[in-house]
């Protein structure tokens, strides 16, 4: 029961060579294996988002996947973005805005939104906000959270290249009906048009 | 919160899925997307000794339309049917739609339309959609066996379906359009679990309902059809809020909700009611 | 200020002469961003073992048999230790009060035979690795002597309850009666009207997204014990660990690395880490525990279960003439260290009138002892729940007064300051009733009022609400005294060091996790010395390296640590400024400390920079004035006068409530804040809009249940609903500044106030929409199902 299984996979574009128990979790062997820790452990059950990953591209908890099914993945995580002398577009809008106090559901909601934006660069703040739910943050009250992703993508979307235009797919999807709470609160449907800024 | 020891084991094909099955007998789960299983696995509440890795199987993961039928490969993600607009069409937007429902986009790139089928939670979205739609569910057994599976004879209780322990669901198959069909439902908070999910299919002709199926998840272990609703929808009157409010009404008095820590029967009653109701105006405006 | 980006962003010394008042960028954030951040779990020191616990699956009784023989044969497992094994000193908080107002209980590091709480540890495993020592756990064999538990505070108080702690008469630890006014029960006899509440709020956790963890190990060169682990008291747990441990305090340093959030539940010392200490000296190998979620939910300290059974009389102008109050809160199984079991009861006894001028009170406050997980201080500590009493009350007498909501609380608010309450607290100045006006006017601004008409002429249900409150922060050794602590918080101490190039490291005793006081701090002391705030270094989390220091609570670090800092930063200032007239050959008062230099008055253009001077102090002590020695090092404390100061706030919320489902939705959050000087208003802002979440996630979502047999609800994220982006609305946030003069800053505690006013500005709101069915609910969380129960009473 405890055999051990030889795996390859590619973690921020440098390939690795791991032996690992069956029942070790990916997340574990992105920590404590390759010691990249800033992908963090909040709940083990793929509730908090604070293992939030990039899997082929696609945001996944690192949690509820064994290391053995990474194999041959493209893995992604907050280290792959910039570092603390030149960090990447989305760190910085999370400073801009105080979109974290203690820090450690940051790498997640980092990965989260990177994975979002990229398929979704066209997000309006209510798709942002629906997607940002993925995850727990216990200190920001998540709207500097769902400011920085919204200011992230704006300026994204103003600077020249490729993701600049919208996507089939992204078409297709701008249609999803949001949660009947979001519905509700959209304007036009139960507040009056206030300015937001006395 | 580490999962017990077991044996991993990654199958080649559908054929070497089954026959490893069948080899490892009753100790054995079939590990597709994991997000239902694996977090059962980290609370030891599951402790598989074999699991039959089935995530390299690319031919279980497809989206076919066959005549007026959809055909979807058991390992096809949440994420890929919500992305599939194109593939789907109008004639099953319903499945398209539903998916913003099932939890979250980390977890719906991972987690799979057959793990969500062999799952069997009563509240799970492929769960109500097959009950509503009448879908059929093939099964792969050893030695190359197959059949199929009504999704009224699927679910046979709580997290139980009549999948045996040697088979392997592969695919999912929608019998006819649903152009008119619409699924919601309420969680306390977004994401979650729901604590009752509602799901409708209406025959219109013109703005007359000549029928429809009335199905509700979390009001009994398994979803449910509440045929006293759909009594209502079958007596061919103009769609209407109050016809819609009668239908609701009458798949309220039908069933036997459990308590829950969401909330007492009648409230899960009252919570079945307003959701037939909002899901028939959605699916009347499909 | 309705977005979260900066106001001011580029704040420079130069132009504005000082730091404070900048949204000077995190100095935290670029660590914390690029996952360069080092929390405890973070930490892998060689040879490190794994511990998890054996824990109690029995909510009361006897354990009859531990048997860990199969645990120990678990492969991968290193040792298994019980009570008997590791023999440690228990942890025992006490208060100073007679017999019949305090009963001091021992919590044993691990369960000795009695167990009271499932969840309790009984034994510590240790493995190689953190999956082998979970099989360990498992393999443990358990046989209990099982007895009924008590459950709720009813339950603990009647007259047959069985005892939790034997030396624990009716499971009663903390029984006291406070103030009672002469004559108070004439007043209420007299008085025009009589409004009675009885409230009640659930158990919650904390709920750090970091669970707790620890890593110990001995030092050999140090002769120490290292323990790093996420606490926000460093130098209590040091405290607790040499006394279990029977050492001397030089012999343990603890560390507190970045941590993922605390909110209370790390001010308290934990079992775990005293047992993993204890482990890694036994075994002479590091061990590291990281608590899984399933232990955090339900083992973890908790807290917030309170009722209330309270009276005010009013006079027919809606004065409010008493308070009476009883007040009993469900602590559960033992005593936290240092604060104890009295924590909440007297917290809530000694506060209750708040911004209200109640002539005549009277409080009976209890904590009483159950089968459940114990409890700790939480972010506001009772302030959330005797705010949402008091403000329930004016809602109440509102109504039978047929006077408007706002209009009550105007007529009582405090409006002169210093203001000496009935409960012998004195106020300094805030903006009570400047807030509520304000607070109200953006309300009818925004047109809510006539909004709220209109739609329920369309069948929707809407309600405004308010909550008016303070919140005392820096609370003085003389505070914590009152309680009859007896260890006793209060001061803080801090030293600001210069090294020889100019570079200024600052230490302080508070203990940073989230609340960014690396950036704070260090905007504090850079304007004290005239220095560029990126050349100031904020150190703590240390006992070895900061002297002394209480840690973080009670929204203390920015009024007591920064103050010290100040004071502290003043020092060297001094010392910089006499070294600085003796090098520039000038009288002492002709020179002034401007941007990194020493400069003189008269001529501007004479100035040594501080690195200069830093070089003389450190190496050319020779040229130095006779009467300085070398060096630039200067500590200073700082314990507030009198009874601290208080922040105030007006919350006002719109809520919508859908009959369907029985949701309350929040369409509008607004909250006007005095905190007085802000040191950095988007520090100040995010502080406000987490700590408003917090309160919402009290109000409408977060609750710990337990059955019959003490067993908790809540072992995963499924049952315990921590809201999301999704549920947790956006909040304006406006502010007021009256300048504290009790601090060096002039800034009040900012930390735990949204946390306090939002549980009762969301109940006012969705009492004011359920108006039309003469229903008003006292209890939160208000769930859907009793929201739509509710709303079938509608005419």
């Amino acid at each position: 029961m405890s055999e051990q299984h030889l795996i390859t996979l590619t973690v921020n574009g440098h390939d690795h060579e791991l032996l690992v128990a069956a029942r070790r979790t990916l997340v574990d062997a992105i920590r404590h294996d390759l010691r990249l820790t800033g992908t963090h452990v909040g709940c083990e059950h793929g509730v908090c988002g604070a293992c939030t990953i990039l899997v082929d591209g696609a945001p996944a908890r690192a949690c509820l996947m064994f290391a053995v099914q990474a194999e041959g993945r493209d893995i992604r995580t907050v280290e792959s973005l910039g570092s603390p002398e030149a960090p990447n577009d989305l760190q910085r809008a999370f400073s801009e805005h105080h979109a974290l106090q203690c820090g450690f559901c940051t790498p997640g909601f980092l990965m989260l939104a990177e994975g979002f934006l990229t398929e979704h660069p066209h997000a309006t703040k209510s798709e942002i906000r629906a997607a940002v739910s993925a995850n727990l943050c216990r200190c920001t009250g998540y709207q500097p959270i769902v400011e920085a992703v919204d200011d992230c993508a704006r300026k994204r979307r103003c600077a020249p290249g490729p993701a600049a235009a919208p996507s089939a797919t992204q078409a297709a999807d701008t249609t999803t009906p949001a949660g009947p709470a979001r519905a509700a609160a959209d304007p036009g449907h139960g507040q009056p048009d206030t300015p937001r800024s006395p | 919160m580490k999962p017990a020891a077991f044996a991993y084991h990654r199958a080649r094909d559908v054929d070497g899925a089954t026959a490893l099955l069948a080899e490892l007998g009753a100790d054995a789960k079939v590990l597709a997307g994991g997000q239902s299983l694996v977090p059962m696995m980290n609370f030891r509440l599951a402790r598989p000794r074999h699991l039959v890795d089935i995530g390299r199987l690319h031919e279980l993961n497809h989206i076919t339309r066959d005549g007026s039928a959809l055909r979807i490969g058991a390992l096809t993600t949440h994420h890929t049917v919500e992305t599939a607009g194109r593939q789907l069409g109008p004639e099953f937007e319903v499945l398209r739609a539903a998916m913003s429902w099932v939890g979250h986009t980390p977890i719906r790139a991972l987690g799979t339309v057959g793990g969500s089928l062999a799952h069997a939670d009563a509240t799970a979205e492929w769960c109500l959609l097959a009950v509503l739609l009448d879908a059929s569910v093939t099964v792969r057994g050893p030695c190359g066996s197959q059949r199929s599976i009504a999704a009224a004879d699927l679910f046979l209780g709580f997290y139980t379906t009549t999948v045996e322990p040697d088979e392997l669901i592969t695919e999912v198959t929608f019998p006819r359009p649903a152009p008119r069909a619409a699924l919601t439902e309420f969680a306390e908070r977004h994401g979650d679990f729901a604590t009752v999910a509602a799901a409708v299919d209406l025959d219109l002709d013109g703005d007359t309902v000549r029928g429809g199926r009335v199905a509700l998840g979390g009001v009994a272990p398994v979803p449910v059809r509440a045929r006293a609703a759909e009594e209502v929808l079958r007596r061919g009157e103009v769609a209407s809020v109050d016809l819609f409010a009668e239908c609701a009404a009458a798949a309220a008095a039908e069933i036997d909700p459990p308590d829950t820590p969401n909330g007492d029967a009648a409230y899960h009653r009252n919570l079945a009611r307003d959701l037939i109701e909002r899901a028939c105006e959605e699916a009347l405006a499909r | 200020m309705s977005t979260t980006a900066p106001h001011h962003t580029e704040p420079r010394f130069d132009r504005d002469g000082t730091w404070v008042g900048a949204s000077v960028r995190r100095r935290e954030d670029p660590r914390l961003l690029t996952g360069r951040g080092r929390f405890v779990d973070d930490i892998a020191l060689p040879r490190m073992a794994h511990a998890q616990f054996v824990r109690s699956t029995v909510a009361a009784g006897t354990v009859t048999e531990l048997d860990l023989t199969a645990t120990r044969r678990t492969p991968g497992v290193i040792a298994a230790f019980s009570a008997v094994d590791l023999d440690l000193g228990d942890i025992t908080a006490i208060l100073e009060r007679p017999a019949a107002e305090f009963v001091p209980t021992d919590m044993p590091v691990l369960a000795r035979d009695r167990v009271r709480f499932v969840g309790e540890p009984l034994a510590i495993v240790i493995a190689e690795d953190p999956y082998a020592v979970e099989d360990g756990v498992e393999a443990a064999r358990v046989t209990y002597d099982t007895a009924p538990a008590v459950v709720s505070a009813d339950q603990a108080l009647a007259d047959s309850a069985p005892l939790v702690h034997d030396n624990a008469p009716n499971n009663t630890l903390l029984d006291v009666s406070l103030f009672a006014t002469e004559g108070i029960d004439d007043v209420f006899a007299a008085a025009d009207h009589v409004v009675h509440v009885e409230a009640s709020s659930s158990r919650q956790n904390a709920l750090p997204l970091e669970t707790r963890g620890v890593v110990a190990a001995w030092d050999d060169r140090d002769e120490q014990l290292m323990v790093q682990t996420c606490t926000q008291v460093p130098h209590q747990v040091r405290t607790v660990l040499a006394r279990c441990l029977g050492r001397d305090e030089r012999t343990v340093r603890v560390l507190a690395p970045d941590m993922g959030g605390g909110f209370g539940q790390k001010c308290v010392v934990g079992r775990e880490e005293i047992a993993a200490a204890a482990a890694a000296l036994r075994l002479e190998r590091p061990v590291k525990w990281i608590e899984d979620r399933r232990d955090a939910l339900s083992a973890a300290f908790l807290a917030r279960e309170q009722r209330y059974d309270a009276r005010a009389a009013f006079d027919a102008e809606g004065h409010i003439l008493a308070l009476d109050a009883d007040i009993v809160c469900d602590m559960g199984a033992y005593s936290c260290y240092p604060f104890s079991a009295g924590i909440e009861p007297l917290m809530a006894s000694a506060e209750m009138p708040g911004v209200y001028r109640v002539p005549a009170y009277r409080v009976r406050g209890r904590a009483v002892t159950t089968n459940k997980a114990p409890s700790a201080p939480y972010r506001g500590v009772s302030r959330p729940q005797y705010v949402m009493v008091m403000e329930r009350l004016f809602e109440r007498a509102s109504r039978e007064l047929g006077l408007d909501p706002v209009e009550i609380r105007r007529r009582n608010v405090i409006t002169t300051f210093p203001y000496t309450g009935v409960n012998a607290v004195t106020y300094d100045p805030g903006t009570y009733l400047e807030s509520l006006n304000l607070c109200e006017q953006l309300v009818r601004d925004e047109g809510w009022y006539e909004r709220k008409e209109q739609l329920a002429d369309a069948g929707r249900i809407l309600g405004i609400g308010y909550c008016c409150f303070n919140e005392r922060t820096g609370y003085a050794s003389d505070a914590f005294a009152k309680r009859k602590m007896t260890v006793v918080p209060g001061f803080d101490l801090s030293q600001v060091r210069m090294d020889p190039s100019g570079g200024i490291v600052v230490t302080s005793g508070t203990m940073n996790h989230g609340q960014s006081h690396e950036t704070t701090f260090a905007q504090i002391v850079a304007s004290r010395l005239g220095i560029d705030v990126a050349r100031v270094k904020l150190q703590q989390g240390d006992t070895d390296r900061v002297s002394y220091g209480w840690g973080t609570f009670a929204s203390r670090s920015v009024t007591i640590g920064g103050s010290a800092a100040s004071l502290a930063a003043d020092r060297l200032g001094a010392k910089l400024l006499h070294i600085g007239a003796h090098l520039l050959e000038t009288q002492p008062d002709n020179v002034e400390l401007h941007n990194g230099a020493v400069r003189q008055r008269d001529d501007h253009s004479r100035k040594l920079p501080f690195s200069e001077i830093a070089t003389v102090a450190y190496l050319r002590a020779d040229l130095l004035p006779k009467d300085t020695e070398p060096g630039l090092t200067a500590e200073a404390s700082f314990d507030p006068a009198g009874d601290g100061t208080f922040a105030n706030a007006t919350h006002a919320v719109v809520v919508e409530l859908h009959p369907g489902t029985g949701q309350v939705e929040i369409l509008r959050y607004l909250c006007v804040e005095d905190c007085g000087v802000t040191i950095n208003p988007q520090i100040v802002e995010g502080q406000c809009r987490g700590g408003i979440a917090q309160g919402i996630a009290g109000a409408l979502f977060e609750q710990i249940t337990y059955d019959s047999n003490g067993e908790p609800s809540c072992a995963s994220f499924i049952d315990y609903k921590v809201p999301t982006a999704a549920e947790i609305p956006d909040v304006e946030i406006h502010h007021l500044e009256t300048p504290c003069t009790l601090t060096e800053s002039g800034a009040k505690g900012v930390g735990e106030g949204g946390t306090i006013g939002a549980p009762a500005a969301v109940l006012n709101a969705v009492n004011d929409a359920l108006r039309p069915t003469g229903i008003e609910l006292d209890a939160t969380p208000i769930t859907p199902q009793t929201v739509q129960r509710a709303l079938e009473a509608r005419p």
